[in-house]
């Protein structure tokens, strides 16, 4: 926590970043206060206006505000992007741990599983898990977790595998520690920053494939003001209408942007290496 | 590689392939929907009775505990059976192959543009480094990065099918034209991820110890890249090389729903909408092993190229 403080002081890529994710999520958060209009009502009079001062960014087929709709998808696809990344670094991080600190048969288990999950395109069995399960958020979310936290796992586990080696930690076993206070007090903090960046830099990654299993459809399902899905909903009015496209898929490129500088530059403020220097 | 790694590696391919499907198949079994009462609903305005959905589920052998069902999947499908697939009316195997052709296409110019863009690019940018060019490449490679893929074959086809009308809108076949906008599409994307690899391992090699005592003793800066440089850097470019085609071969499902490219990706996202399992299982199925197959040869190729492990044997 010092260094990210300290980062933000004296890294100015990583104060410029932090400064741009915060502006995202409070757009996000104040989403309700800044629309113009209520991203869910109808107004079939309306529909397939062009952008205008009236409307920013065009009205759908419905007449639905498009610029509300992208402000809402903004709190919309960054609390359930910020979620899965979570969830996925809880599940990864806790089975490397597990995998690296009991070893045996725990870790054959957990490995061998996880090798197989990741010698394959993930996103090809994404699709499958969350198109079999039915479209929803949830079962995307699902699928993504189930390809993605091998990657956790494997990081977490070789470095659980170095940090039991560190003398602290046999001093701490010599001393009588519990497994769970040796995880806790003495492990967990050395592996965490390194966990972090990782979760932080697939921030974007995440954000474009839950998008991409909407877009399919697999993933949230209308009326939610998603940008896949709306970008899904564009697609179809690309001739008529491709103000319906454009935004929604501006809104991602540009959050993903956002959140992929923060994540390098995040690197940079709290990479390992460059202590060891 | 010795003989004894890949038969092992082998093995692993074949264990991997049998997890998968029983993954796979777990998931067809969790799936809402009743799979016979699907197969019925396909075929119009037929009316069953309850008796002949039963018999049917007994003759597909849905009525069988869990297990018995994926061994006899299994044994099927290792006689090369995977199914019939009811969607297009064709057993699985049939289907696959007819989609094979256009996805390996596309896998194929995608790979070709890529490597055409990002090796000079990802050279010259770690030659010059932190020169202009540098500069301006590391940051079209992040805008790359962070494009996503559909979006991006969205606006190439509005800009040039519906604005410029250079390009056809409509796909569905497989022709040059259609063929244009999809490989722009994944080759813009994956030259982006591979321009960056390509710079940073050949950073790499610059600055090693070799590359200065070659400095020193007077050789030309070109000599050094070419001859020294680049035979070393290119070698973990060729595992990644592998591991892009693998992606290509997966993740270009989206961007083949963008252009109703008739390859793999898209029969997977049909065969789902249509829930069409048997198909889907197949599929997934069969991009694994492509997968892993071309791994294989990539890492076994890696090992003859390279002196060092061929000596070690690995």
């Amino acid at each position: 926590m010092d260094k990210i403080l300290y980062g933000l002081k004296n890294n100015r890529s990583f104060a410029i970043a932090s400064f741009f994710v915060a502006l995202l999520i409070l757009i996000a958060a104040a989403a309700t206060l800044i629309a113009p209009y209520d991203p869910y009502e109808a107004i079939m009079a309306n529909a397939y206006l062009p952008p205008s001062s009236e409307h920013l960014f065009g009205t759908d087929k419905l007449g639905r505000d498009n610029f509300s709709r992208v402000l809402f998808g903004a709190a919309y696809s960054l609390s359930s992007v910020l979620l899965l990344v979570v969830l996925i670094f809880i599940v990864g991080t806790s089975l490397g741990v597990i995998a690296g600190y009991f070893g045996g048969k725990t870790d054959i288990v957990i490995m061998r599983v996880a090798d197989m999950m990741i010698s394959f395109p993930g996103m090809i069995l994404a699709i499958a898990i969350a198109g079999i399960l039915g479209g929803s958020l949830i079962n995307a979310m699902i699928a993504l977790i189930i390809v993605t936290w091998t990657k956790y796992a494997r990081l977490a586990r070789s470095m659980v595998l170095k940090v039991k080696e560190r003398d602290f930690v046999t001093a701490a076993i010599v001393n009588g520690g519990k497994p769970l206070h040796i995880l806790w007090q003495h492990i967990l903090p050395n592996i965490l920053p390194l966990m972090v960046i990782t979760a932080a830099a697939d921030i974007g990654a995440m954000m474009m494939e839950l998008a991409g299993l909407s877009f399919l459809g697999f993933g949230s399902q209308p009326p939610a003001p998603e940008w896949g899905l709306m970008l899904n909903e564009g697609r179809q009015q690309l001739q008529t209408a491709p103000w319906l496209m454009v935004f929604p898929g501006l809104a991602i490129f540009l959050t993903v942007v956002v959140f992929n500088l923060w994540g390098d530059a995040l690197r940079d403020v709290l990479d390992p290496r460059q202590e060891d220097n | 590689m010795s003989n004894k790694q890949l038969a092992y590696r082998i093995g692993e391919i074949v264990l991997v392939l049998l997890g998968i499907s029983f993954i796979t198949f777990c998931l067809v079994m969790l799936a809402p929907g009743d799979p016979v009462r699907q197969m019925i609903a396909g075929n119009e305005d037929i009316m069953v009775s309850q008796a002949e959905i039963e018999a049917l589920r007994h003759e597909l052998g849905l009525d069988k505990p869990f297990f018995f069902q994926y061994l006899d999947w299994l044994g099927r499908a290792l006689q090369g059976n995977l199914g019939f697939s009811y969607m297009v009316k064709k057993p699985v195997v049939d289907e696959l192959m007819h989609s094979l052709p256009a996805t390996i296409l596309l896998a194929g110019a995608s790979a070709i543009f890529m490597l055409i863009v990002s090796v000079p690019l990802g050279i010259y940018s770690a030659v010059k480094r932190n020169g202009f060019l540098d500069y301006f490449v590391r940051g079209l490679t992040f805008v790359g990065v962070s494009i996503p893929n559909f979006w991006m074959g969205l606006m190439l086809l509005w800009i040039f099918g519906l604005k410029l009308r250079l390009l056809p809108i409509v796909g569905g076949r497989v022709s040059l034209e259609n063929l244009i906008l999809p490989t722009l599409t994944l080759g813009i994307v994956m030259a982006a991820k591979y321009t960056r690899q390509v710079r940073t391992a050949v950073l790499e090699e610059l600055n090693q110890d070799y590359v200065a005592g070659a400095r020193a003793r007077g050789m030309s800066e070109s000599h050094i890249l070419w001859k020294e440089v680049l035979p070393n850097a290119m070698l973990p470019l060729i595992t990644l090389l592998g591991l892009s085609f693998g992606n290509l071969l997966g993740g270009a499902a989206v961007v083949e729903i963008v252009f109703s490219w008739p390859g793999l990706g898209y029969l997977a996202v049909q065969s789902i909408i249509y829930r069409d399992f048997q198909l889907v299982q197949g599929i997934v199925l069969w991009i694994a092993l492509m997968y892993m197959v071309i791994n294989l040869v990539v890492d076994y190729s890696y090992t003859r190229l390279d002196p060092r492990l061929r000596k070690a044997g690995r």
